[in-house]
């Protein structure tokens, strides 16, 4: 394909139905329909209601993102879906829609990897100058907590940790219940914790003993820092006093921060690599960025932050990615594969047709 | 023509023509890897007859919510795909015509009759038939699609005076023929959502456990 490839890219592996419209490395649509709040009564993604809510939105969203981008089908080059990781009902409509609409149009399809796409939403970011490599990449959403050594976005990405419990937005959601706040948690938790202090109290920061170095150097754990929250708030109602919302708010905050940013930028140490990207919905929160910029600074790390709405899950970093995997002359998946609800972060491409073999 | 497309037991997929030739049909009987076959059994039957698919006859269910979603979403994509409509069909229309049309064949019994499938967690789905309506050749449903425990179907039935006729399959070409029958009447014949007939499994907001000091 000499000219730039024009990729529609559709995403459904947790609560945001995503179509993006990518050629080459411009952006030309992104559209997102959330079900978020249809879980929020719940305190969490339920999946089954999330995959009914992907169902009813893939074809509006399909129809917005086309009107947006001014792209008829016919003009779209290639498809490109997420195979995992992720929900396995919600992934399976995205594969379902996906792998139809390639054969309805007679174009390729390229099942790609969810995580490796937030790490290609950086590409579209028109006012960054090209990552370069390699890259250390801390994604940080609801739905996963990982840390990653980028050599190369299509042919080598190394997995250097994820978290071992919950993903660092699941404890944002949890401890937001704790302390009586809605849902979704990370901005409630941003909003009350702005007037508390982040110093009151020195909860617990998961996996980063001496004694973890060894095998969990690079791996989160949030399930602990949250019962640490429980039990503190517990302990102020057992002895009658009101709890410092804000100042509990601001401490788990600053505990959540500070691990994330001091395990990416031991990382960036380590492996001598003086880049760290971020990417995933919970780089929404402030603190994350702001603690993560001035550490980064005073480290020599140069911190990327893409916008946030190519942070959190989108098709548009689906179809960057498979833009990419196309102009680096990869060929296409075979019809052939399904959801992979843990697909490892290795596998940036599922199913690759055998190159050498005939289209 | 018309393309047909159910995944609510296993995978079907077949294309028709408007009088109900067959030109081609693909199915898996696994009930779970309907993501995975998809887009193999959709290229296979798509690439006989290329160009001059009009209508695709969506399988609503009922079925497994899992299953059923993918045909659902393959459906539609494809009708985006190609700027056609798509056509609803009651998988369970489908599994009926095919019966009534078999019957018709070989003289076998008339009468009220039941299709019940599997809905899995000890429960069966059903929908009752009072035969075949003769103007538009599409089955009479007089009863559901509704669901009943695996045990207790029969009494259900017996109190709704049909013969129960077990179905583990569904035909993609049956789907795309009823569709077909129904596009001629100028009838809809099914719903424009997913027949789950169950609401999410859902946990119920809980307080927040104690941990314990
Ligand atoms: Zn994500």
């Amino acid at each position: 394909m000499s000219r730039e490839p024009l990729v529609l890219g559709i995403e459904t592996s947790c609560d945001e139905t995503g179509i993006g419209i990518v050629r080459g490395r411009t952006l030309l649509s992104n559209t997102i329909a959330s079900s978020m709040e249809q879980h929020a009564r719940y305190g969490g993604v339920i999946p089954e209601v999330a995959a009914r809510a992907h169902l009813e939105a893939l074809q509006p969203s399909i129809d917005a993102a086309l009107a947006e981008s001014g792209v008829a089908l016919a003009d779209v080059d290639a498809i490109a879906v997420t195979s995992g990781p992720g929900l396995a009902g919600a992934l399976m409509v995205g594969v379902g829609a996906a792998k139809a609409l390639a054969v309805a149009l007679d174009r390729p399809l390229y099942a790609v990897n969810h995580l490796v796409g937030h790490i290609a939403a950086d590409i579209l970011d028109a006012d960054a100058g090209p990552l370069e490599y390699p890259t250390v990449a801390l994604l940080v959403s609801g739905g996963h907590t990982s840390l990653l050594l980028v050599r190369d976005l299509t042919t080598d990405v190394e997995l250097l940790g994820e978290t071992m419990d919950d993903a660092a937005g699941e404890a944002f959601d949890k401890v937001a219940r704790i302390l009586g706040l809605p849902y979704p948690g990370g901005p409630e938790i941003d909003r009350v914790a702005a007037s508390g202090d982040p110093s009151a109290i020195r909860f617990p920061r998961g996996l980063s003993r001496a004694s973890d170095m060894d095998r969990h150097r690079y791996d989160f754990s949030f399930s602990g820092l949250k019962t640490a929250v429980a039990r503190w708030v517990e302990r102020c109602t057992a002895d009658g006093v009101p709890v410092p919302v804000p100042d509990v708010a601001a401490s788990f905050r600053e505990a959540v921060v500070d691990v994330l940013v001091s395990k990416a930028l031991d990382a960036c140490r380590r492996h001598d690599v003086p880049r760290l990207l971020l990417g995933g919905g919970v780089i929404a929160n402030r603190r994350l960025r702001d603690v993560a910029l001035a550490r980064g600074a005073a480290a020599g790390v140069t911190v990327r932050i893409p916008p946030l709405r190519l942070c959190t899950d989108n098709g548009a970093m689906i179809a960057a990615l498979a833009a990419q995997l196309i102009m680096s002359g990869r060929a296409p998946s075979t019809l052939a594969f399904g959801a992979d609800s843990t697909l490892p972060v290795t596998e940036i491409q599922v199913a690759a047709r055998d190159a050498g073999a005939a289209a | 023509m018309i393309l047909g497309i159910d995944t609510s037991l296993g995978t079907t997929v077949a294309v028709v023509e408007d009088d109900g030739v067959i030109r081609g049909q693909a199915d898996s009987a696994n009930p779970l890897a309907h993501a995975e076959v998809i887009g193999t059994l959709l290229h296979d039957v798509v690439a006989g007859a290329p160009a001059d698919i009009t209508h695709v006859a969506a399988g609503m269910g009922p079925g497994p919510f899992t299953g059923l979603r993918i045909g659902i979403a393959a459906a539609r994509a494809f009708a985006l795909g190609r700027g056609i409509p798509v056509l609803p069909v009651v998988s369970h229309d489908a599994v009926a015509l095919e019966m009534l049309l078999h019957d018709a064949l070989t003289d076998a019994g008339d009468g009220r009759f039941a299709v019940v499938t599997d809905a899995r967690r000890r429960e069966v789905a059903y929908s009752v038939y009072d035969g075949i309506d003769d103007d538009d050749g599409l089955p009479i449903r007089t009863a559901g699609p509704a669901l009943a425990p695996r045990d207790g179907v029969d009494a259900v039935l017996a109190d709704l005076g049909a013969r129960r006729r077990d179905a583990h399959a569904v035909s993609g070409a049956m789907v795309a023929l009823a569709a077909a029958r129904a596009l001629a009447a100028g009838r809809t014949i099914g719903p424009a959502d997913a027949l789950y007939l169950r609401s999410p499994d859902v946990a119920a907001p809980t307080a927040p456990k104690k941990v314990g000091r």
